[in-house]
């Protein structure tokens, strides 16, 4: 064969993958992009404003981290068919399933309360009133979930993730100097010395990067797109993509209050957004576009990790693809968590700050059971067969999810006792 | 009432359908959960704790 020839044939060869990963890509994506949640954005923020660039080595490692833990649930979705609540009904029995379901009908509610606190904060900058932004956000996260196909609501929640990539233009604008970015973010140092403060950042960065509904909603989105063992290669790829590009836009969010808010108190992304506004109306503007989606994507997701669980539970029919009238508990679930977390900012003196601290310490309770499930599920050899965790594997997943564990808790413990590791 | 009686059924219908558990029960698998048990109850007790001194 000529040159012309073999090149022609490895294009076709490579341009066929790509087009398997484009049919393939979505759950990993959406997942991980939407892990950076209103919350998530805060972190983010705050870790920029505090400590600068100093801090990106320590962001870059999140990416095995994220990846390892989220393949896991790819694996499992696509060999079982079935997604995590109902594989630890059916796997460890009734005691372990509904306390994995409460809890993370628990969890999941008060984060999409925290999703909404951060959209109506972030479009209050922009002189749009809370009950209004609530209003708009379940409308249409109504109409992309009863429009009847998975195929759509995917698609539509990959755009949503295209715009979470507004912090790379924002970081761009506010001319940040790439050698002090090179130089002190990608050399691990821990400025200042390891201190309550930054230890407190640190576990707030891990404990944003793996949060329990990450794992109930990839394996059940893996389940209901319909993915198959032979697609699991590509559904790695599109996890290890979607870890990456997380950890980019926490990177760049890093960047833009670095850059411009260094050294000033940052509590919440929406405080960043106006306080960048005063320096740069447009890096202003994006922070707050950029919550917005945030909390929109993370809504998004939360809210159908809640429906999907409690329908392989119950028995109802529980897919995207189905309609309003072949299963109506799953979208009535849906809409009814997505209204009542709606709700509550607009209660006047809600107490918002304590749902805030109340989601550390519940997501404590569930995250460890979450990833001791998925890790003894995923050594299950008769169920797993060929797809089961290899012993490096479970070297490298078992060291990550010891090290979460025992971070969450410390993180979740502190919140609940801020004045024990002083 | 009637709906109230059809989920409570419902519940009893779930917990028969995943009475026992499935994964093979190794040595691992138990201790595995033990320490899971062990690490909610000291959790749970903190978070009593936390709820009464507030209170």
């Amino acid at each position: 064969m000529d040159f012309f020839s073999v090149l022609y044939f490895r294009f076709k060869k490579v341009w066929k993958a790509v087009r398997l990963y484009l049919v393939i890509a979505g759950p990993g994506l959406v997942v991980m992009i939407a892990d950076n949640d209103a919350g998530g954005i805060t972190t983010y923020a705050a870790t920029g404003a505090k400590y600068g660039y100093h801090l990106i080595w320590f962001l870059l490692l999140l990416i095995p981290v994220a990846y390892y833990v989220q393949e896991m649930t790819v694996r499992l979705g696509a060999v079982t068919k079935r997604g995590h609540a109902e594989a630890i009904f059916e796997s460890f029995g009734a005691f372990w399933g509904w306390f994995s379901l409460i809890d993370l009908m628990f969890v999941d509610w008060l984060t999409l309360v925290t999703e909404f606190v951060g959209m109506t904060a972030a479009l209050s900058i922009f002189g749009i009133p809370a009950w209004i932004t609530v209003i708009l956000v379940v409308l249409l996260m109504s109409i992309i979930v009863l429009n009847g196909r998975y195929w759509t609501w995917e698609k539509i929640a990959l755009g949503f993730c295209l715009l979470n990539l507004i912090y790379i233009p924002a970081a761009f604008m506010v001319n940040p100097s790439i050698s002090s970015i090179l130089g002190q973010g990608l050399i691990p140092n821990l400025p200042g010395g390891l201190n309550n403060e930054l230890f407190f950042l640190l576990m707030a960065n891990i404990g944003t990067t793996i949060a329990p509904w990450m794992l109930f909603f990839q394996q059940s989105s893996v389940v209901d797109k319909g993915l198959q063992e032979k697609d699991i290669n590509m559904g790695k790829l599109d996890t290890f993509i979607g870890s990456i590009i997380t950890v980019v836009v926490a990177i760049f969010i890093v960047i833009v209050t670095g850059t411009l808010l260094n050294g000033a108190p940052i509590d919440d992304a929406a405080t960043a957004a106006r306080m960048l506004m005063k320096t740069n109306h447009y890096v202003g503007a994006f922070m707050a576009i950029g919550l917005f989606d945030a909390g929109l994507l993370g809504a998004i997701c939360i809210s159908l990790a809640s429906s999907w669980a409690f329908g392989e539970i119950f028995g109802w029919a529980h897919s995207l693809n189905t309609k309003v009238k072949e299963a109506p508990w799953f979208y009535i679930s849906f809409f009814l968590t997505l209204a009542t977390a709606g709700v509550v900012p607009l209660i006047p003196g809600a107490p918002l700050v304590l749902i805030t601290l109340f989601v550390q310490v519940v997501a404590v309770t569930l995250l460890p059971a979450a990833l001791v499930f998925l890790i003894l599920l995923l050594n299950d050899k008769k169920t797993m067969g060929e797809y089961a965790n290899t012993p490096l594997q479970n070297t490298v997943s078992v060291f990550i999810v010891v090290l979460i564990i025992v971070l969450s808790t410390l993180y979740g413990v502190s919140a609940l006792f801020p004045n024990l590791f002083q | 009432m009637r709906m109230l009686k059809q989920f409570r059924s419902k519940i009893r219908e779930i917990n028969l359908r995943y009475a026992k558990p499935k994964v093979e029960m190794s040595k691992g698998v138990k201790f595995s959960l033990a320490v899971l048990r062990i690490y909610l109850f000291v959790l749970v007790l903190l978070m009593i704790y936390k709820f009464i001194t507030v209170l």
